[in-house]
């Protein structure tokens, strides 16, 4: 119990003061999860909606390799990833390993199945409502895919939301890939895994606190926004 | 934008019309929901399809409209098979109009966007499409917040936009009231006026009489009559229409 009041008296005290390293670490959590979600949404979200509407031999089987690797265990992907990038690898001479970029491809790789089963589901679940009246217009596959997701865009945003909370909470693939290098690839999930080990729980809990803060936040605010949309016939 | 995707090409500007259906049959689970079915449409007319639930009315509006493929018989477009670049020639309005998660406005540009008009032309023909159909001041507000009247006066109005040869119509009033009914009469009319050849489908007989030109029965798949709205009124021929326009059960035992 002392542990939990130590813990937010620090996190109050470290984000009253700006404390910089705190915020190196959330800034950084940050870019790296946003980036990697918004590279997961470019490639996730056309493949989803082109899973959706495209019907190939093989597609049942596609279908269901990209349910299977929403579940993808993000130190499988840090391990693949860090055999790419090592120096023997075949991306090694690259030398990404233990970059802010090595941990935005790992997290890209563990979100891109999940937007894109996502993504496939809710467009599956559009596509009969609109599938006659475009196709009335001549509208070939592309154009239907484009459609649909621009019709599906705020539902999609809970796809992308998933997403990003997968990537800002995992700790598996950004620390191996990353390394967890004090001011250059230390993010929030790596620094509390650290500072527990090292028993400073009180500083591994403020992080934890602000972890969580982050994420009631940003889903506070694409609720709101698909509440909005509903109400206007838009979701 | 999205907006800019362009679905099809317009520069094919051979007509549809005859759309002509020949020997057409669709079955589904055993039973024959088109059985043979022959028939041209040409003109500016208006045709009203009749007939009782599940006589396959919707069905024939599909097959002729290249939605679905028929087991047998051919569907030609002005002597040709129907392609997806004269699909547009073609405006379906169907019986739960889809409406597009967007502003009624952008409905429209929409269709006009997918049909190959550029952005200067989709603005005022829009605009146009609108007035038409009394929807302009509405132009901003989400489509599927229009009330069911409305939502089917944008969808005619979206369809008409693009200026088609014919237009079929899949129960356009059912569950409306009268004025939005007269609304959508008269909508109906305008578009024959304009050249388009209409093709409704519809349970309202006294709606089918003010409007149609000419009638065509169908009944278990089959068309039994087609003809002029007058006669098929005043003398249906077969026993089947006669039930119809009763409201009699048919083939049941006299109570």
């Amino acid at each position: 119990m002392q542990d939990f009041g130590a813990a937010f008296g620090e996190a109050f005290r470290l984000v009253a003061a700006f404390d910089p390293d705190l915020f190196e670490i959330i800034a950084l959590s940050l870019r790296v999860s946003l980036l990697a979600v918004f590279i997961a949404a470019a490639v996730g979200l056309p493949l989803g909606a082109t899973l959706a509407v495209a019907r190939f031999p093989g597609r049942g089987g596609a279908v269901v390799f990209f349910n299977a690797l929403m579940g993808l265990p993000p130190v499988v992907v840090g391990l693949v990833v860090y055999l790419l990038f090592s120096r023997a690898g075949p991306l090694g001479a690259l030398g990404l390993l233990y970059t802010v970029t090595a941990m935005i491809i790992a997290q890209a790789v563990l979100v891109t199945p999940i937007i894109a089963a996502l993504t496939r589901q809710l467009i599956e679940d559009m596509k009969p409502e609109y599938e006659e009246q475009l196709r009335v217009l001549g509208a070939g596959p592309f154009a239907m895919v484009m459609t649909l997701l621009w019709d599906a865009r705020y539902s999609l945003l809970t796809a992308v939301l998933a997403g990003f909370g997968r990537a800002i909470a995992e700790v598996g693939a950004v620390i191996i890939v990353g390394g967890n290098i004090n001011h250059v690839t230390r993010v929030m999930t790596t620094a509390i895994a650290l500072e527990t080990s090292k028993g400073d729980l009180a500083l591994a809990l403020a992080l934890g606190i602000i972890l969580v803060a982050i994420a009631l936040v940003v889903n506070g605010l694409v609720m709101g926004l698909r509440d909005t949309a509903k109400r206007m016939g838009y979701a | 934008m999205l907006d800019r995707v362009r679905m099809s090409e317009t520069e094919d500007h051979d007509g549809i019309l005859p759309l002509v259906g020949a020997g057409i049959s669709v079955r589904r689970n055993g039973r024959n929901l088109l059985d043979n079915v022959s028939l041209t449409f040409d003109g500016p007319a208006i045709t009203a399809l009749l007939g009782s639930n599940g006589a396959g009315k919707t069905m024939l509006l599909r097959v002729l409209a290249n939605l679905v493929e028929p087991d047998t018989g051919t569907v030609q477009w002005g002597g040709r098979s129907p392609d997806a670049a004269r699909a547009p020639r073609l405006g379906f309005v169907f019986q739960k109009p889809v409406m597009l998660r967007r502003s009624v406005l952008a409905n429209m540009k929409y269709v006009l966007a997918a049909v190959g008009h550029d952005r200067a032309s989709r603005t005022d023909r829009a605009w146009k499409a609108l007035r038409w159909a009394s929807l302009d001041r509405l132009a901003s507000t989400p489509a599927r917040l229009l009330s069911g009247g409305e939502q089917q006066r944008l969808a005619i109005a979206r369809v008409m936009a693009t200026e088609p040869e014919i237009m079929f119509l899949d129960e356009p009033s059912s569950g409306l009231d009268l004025a939005s009914t007269a609304l959508i009469e008269m909508l109906m009319r305008g578009a024959a006026s304009r050249g388009t050849k209409v093709v409704v489908v519809t349970h309202d007989i006294a709606q089918a009489r003010r409007l149609a030109d000419d009638v065509i029965f169908l009944h278990q798949g089959q068309v039994l009559e087609h003809g002029p709205a007058d006669s098929f009124f005043d003398a249906p021929k077969s026993k089947q229409a006669r039930d119809y326009l009763a409201g009699r059960i048919p083939d049941s035992p006299t109570l």
